[in-house]
């Protein structure tokens, strides 16, 4: 590869591309040429750098200095500033970062400062299509170790020393459960990866498909040596186009390179990997379903034991990693388990991809180390409630997990504090409310999305889901019934300890969860019919301020239904029966003059 | 130790059998819904939720389908507590608010006590308040499509949607070709749902 003196990674995530990379990095090489400048600066499309709001985003290399929101107008001023004089565009930067004059590193800015990265290793810095810039970054020397180097037991004894737990939600001990699939004798062994991802506004597993391939295939490389599995499947939903070219591309290359195949690096280890795409529904990322959905037959879970590891795909001992836990993997086996248990606390170790979204200022991809604050994730990486909203919440783990109040955001991100605290870890979504959230509302609308993915197949998961998001819609109403609370405490126990598996099993922690730390919103819908956060549209009215009224018509004019009368220059009216609590009048009023109660 | 613990009595397993197999070789009664003994376990109705907990840790009791789980010398099961009650009514007050016209549903739940326990919140949501969504007396054990499969091998019946959406119908909803018109899938049906007609 020839060496250039600069080089701008422009991120080509899905994020970026959506808003407008592609053509970025046209307009860059165009203006590049223009001056003659191709053979000392590289364009060279990058993976996700994980500030997917404020894309597209740009690192120039080797100053270290990251560029945000970046439009095709900026292109010249940046060849001709940066590049040619050596001055930063302070303008592109995000503005709390540039702080005494001082000139940010990446490492410098918030959203990047506390992040640890193993599992997005290689985020930002590659090009995911590209095998030879992941073996320049030290890839396959992991597999080259397990396959060349280790005996089957000394590899699994590895991983459980590393303490690695699945990503997948459950946090089981990955080393136990490879151990579990090793010891089945069986003629044919299957090892999947998890890349379902079902979970509302999660995208690690996308991410870390688009941006780093090889690592979940050279993780998959060593547990196929590990656990003797000669063939893998990743099971991908086809919502995730992007990944799917670049996996297909890592799998392709690895071919040809001979990391997959007969006899891999001639240790007698042989192994094939392939491709199925998953239809997006999110009971098939849960294990037993997925491999029913591979199978070709109805995607609904089975009871377990059996287990994957003594019956899976095909009847033969399988084992099921999530695409987190894969990519972990080489890392572990080229650094050393003592390296990987350095990192996180004492039963958590090493780190975790979050996607963090909601009312925070940086929205994006993180990866923390274990153990790191809620307080240092939402405040430190997210930079805070934007809007000057205050915090109210925040939800771990999606549909499945539960909703923490600001008095726990000092507790540490691992999988028995959060379990604690009435919460889960999860898969990694991470979502964050401003005081504007409903809590009824919320755990109506979680509540929702695990009713209508439900399979159907058991009794509680069906009908029982249905019977407590009812309940919920009648209090977010304001028709709620003194007792209600408590009913949706005993449903919601009957369910969880009734239900066939993890999805019926977990589909009440959103409102339990929500229940025990915001009592007080659910007795407010019920008791006083008001919804203490203004967003329940039954129990809230508008009405015009009259002391702060100037009479603009702007209120008037924007009312998609005509509610509001007033004659210039006077104080206007809302006509209650006609309003229909849309609030674009409260948003277009400048002069605060539109209450809601 | 090789005996597994079931409502006290030690009882030796002989085979490959499940915890309801066993159960009904010591005359215990646990009651089904989606199971039969010609058809493949399903564990779909959640009625025969048994608690299951390992001799080594017997504080930590699980509830498991009877129907699916398979006895294992580690378990000590208890089949009647106030916890595998509680579990039952719950199940069986959801089927009665899916089918309140099931005159078998409704002879299941007195047999079992529902209309005679002490009243509760879920209870009388379920059988008072709950509003009603279908009009079909299916609980979706699913029995009618498994002997279809596994017993005539005929492929003549499915599920289609998911969640509450979820039927029983024969594929696009046209009359299957490969009906034969055998039966058993009226045989089978726990709630006389699916009737014959002369062809
Ligand atoms: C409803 C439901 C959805 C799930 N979705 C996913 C998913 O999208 N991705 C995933 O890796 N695991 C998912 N899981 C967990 C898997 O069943 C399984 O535990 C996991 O893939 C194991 O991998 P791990 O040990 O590496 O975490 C889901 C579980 C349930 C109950
Ligand atoms: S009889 Fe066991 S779950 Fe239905």
């Amino acid at each position: 590869m020839p060496n250039y003196p600069m080089e701008l990674l422009i991120c080509s995530g899905t994020g970026c591309v959506g808003n407008g990379s592609l053509e970025l990095i046209k307009a860059f090489r165009e203006e590049l040429k223009k001056q003659k400048l191709e053979s000392k600066i590289k364009i060279a499309p990058s993976s996700c750098h994980g500030l997917c709001g404020n894309g597209p985003v740009i690192l120039v290399q080797p100053d270290n200095i990251y560029y945000q929101n970046v439009t095709l107008n900026d292109v010249k001023d940046i060849v001709n500033t940066h590049c040619l004089k050596g001055e930063a565009l302070i303008r592109l930067m995000p503005k709390e970062a540039v702080k005494n004059e001082n000139i940010p590193k990446l490492k410098e800015i918030g959203f990047f400062s506390k992040q640890r990265l193993v599992a997005l290793y290689n985020r930002g810095v590659i090009d995911p299509e590209s095998i030879d810039e992941y073996i320049a970054r030290g890839g396959y020397k992991g597999a080259a170790r397990a396959l060349i180097h280790m005996k089957s037991e000394e590899i699994i004894e590895e991983i459980i020393a590393a303490g690695l737990r699945g990503r997948g939600g459950a946090g089981f001990p990955t080393g136990v459960k490879w151990g579990l699939c090793a010891k089945s004798e069986s003629d044919e062994k299957y090892i999947i990866c998890n890349c379902d991802e079902g979970d509302p506004g999660a995208f690690m597993d996308r991410s870390i498909m688009e941006s780093d391939p090889h690592s979940v295939l050279e993780g998959m490389l060593i547990g196929a040596k590990a656990m003797g599995a000669r063939e893998g499947f990743i099971y991908i939903r086809s919502e995730y186009p992007l990944a799917i070219k670049h996996f297909q591309k890592a799998i392709d290359d690895a071919n040809e390179y001979g990391l997959l195949g007969k006899d891999i690096m001639n240790s007698g280890t042989d192994f094939k990997l392939s491709i199925y795409r998953g239809a997006g529904a999110f009971v098939c990322g849960e294990e037993t379903s997925l491999i029913h959905s591979l199978e070709g037959v109805l995607p609904e879970p089975h009871g377990r034991p059996p287990y994957p590891a003594v019956s899976g795909y095909m009847g033969k001992p399988t084992n099921i990693n999530n695409t987190e836990t894969w990519s972990n993997v080489p890392h572990i086996l080229r650094q050393g388990a003592k390296w990987f248990a350095s990192i996180g606390t004492e039963k958590s170790k090493g780190t975790k991809v979050f996607s963090l979204v909601g009312k925070v200022k940086n929205t994006g991809l993180i990866e923390v180390p274990m153990g790191i604050t809620l307080r240092e994730i939402v405040f430190d990486i997210g930079g805070g409630v934007p809007n000057g909203k205050k915090f109210k919440a925040v939800q771990t783990g999606g549909p499945s997990g539960g909703c923490l109040p600001k008095s726990l955001l000092d507790i540490s991100v691992d999988y028995e504090s959060l379990q604690e605290a009435g919460s889960i870890m999860g898969s990694g979504g991470m979502i964050v409310m401003d005081e504007d959230t409903c809590m009824v509302e919320l755990a109506r609308y979680f509540l929702s999305f695990s009713l209508e993915e439900s399979c159907g197949k058991c009794t509680p998961c069906r009908e029982g889901t249905r019977h407590m998001h009812d309940i919920l819609t009648a209090i977010t109403a304001g028709e709620g019934k003194e007792g209600d609370i408590e009913l949706l405490e005993e449903m919601g126990e009957l369910i969880k300890e009734t239900a066939l598996c993890g999805l019926g099993k977990t589909a009440p922690n959103p409102v339990l969860t929500t229940i025990k730390h915001f009592r007080h919103e659910y007795e407010a819908h019920i008791r006083d019919h008001k919804c203490p956060a203004k967003a329940c549209k039954n129990l809230i009215k508008f009405e015009v301020i009259k002391e702060n009224c100037t009479g603009c018509t702007l209120c008037a004019k924007s009312c998609p239904v005509s509610a509001i009368r007033g004659e210039p220059k006077k104080i206007h009216e809302i006509d209650q029966s006609i309003c229909v609590k849309c609030g674009i009048c409260r948003s277009v009023c400048r002069f605060n003059a539109i209450g809601v109660d | 130790m090789d005996k597994m613990i079931i409502d006290n009595i030690e009882y030796r397993i002989t085979g490959s059998e499940t915890i309801l197999d066993s159960a009904k070789v010591l005359d215990i009664e646990i009651p089904t819904l989606c199971h039969n003994e010609h058809i493949k376990p399903y564990g779909a109705c959640r009625l025969c939720l048994v608690e299951v907990a390992l001799k080594s840790n017997p504080e930590a009791a699980k509830l498991m389908p009877a129907c699916t789980t398979l006895a294992d010398p580690n378990y000590i099961i208890k089949t009647k507590s106030e916890r595998i009650q509680k579990a039952r009514h719950f199940i069986m007050e959801m089927l009665l608010s899916r089918c309140p016209e099931s005159n078998e549903i409704k002879a299941l739940a007195e047999k079992i006590g529902v209309y005679s326990s002490e009243n509760n919140r879920t209870k009388d949501y379920l059988l008072n308040r709950a509003a009603s969504y279908t009009d079909t007396k299916c609980i979706l054990c699913g029995l009618c499509v498994r002997v279809c499969d596994e017993i005539t091998e005929r492929y003549a019946l499915g599920f289609s949607g998911r969640g509450m959406k979820r039927r029983v119908n024969t594929p696009f909803d046209k009359i299957s070709d490969s009906c034969i018109g055998c039966g058993s899938c009226a045989y089978v049906c726990p709630t006389k749902t699916i009737t014959l007609e002369e062809a």
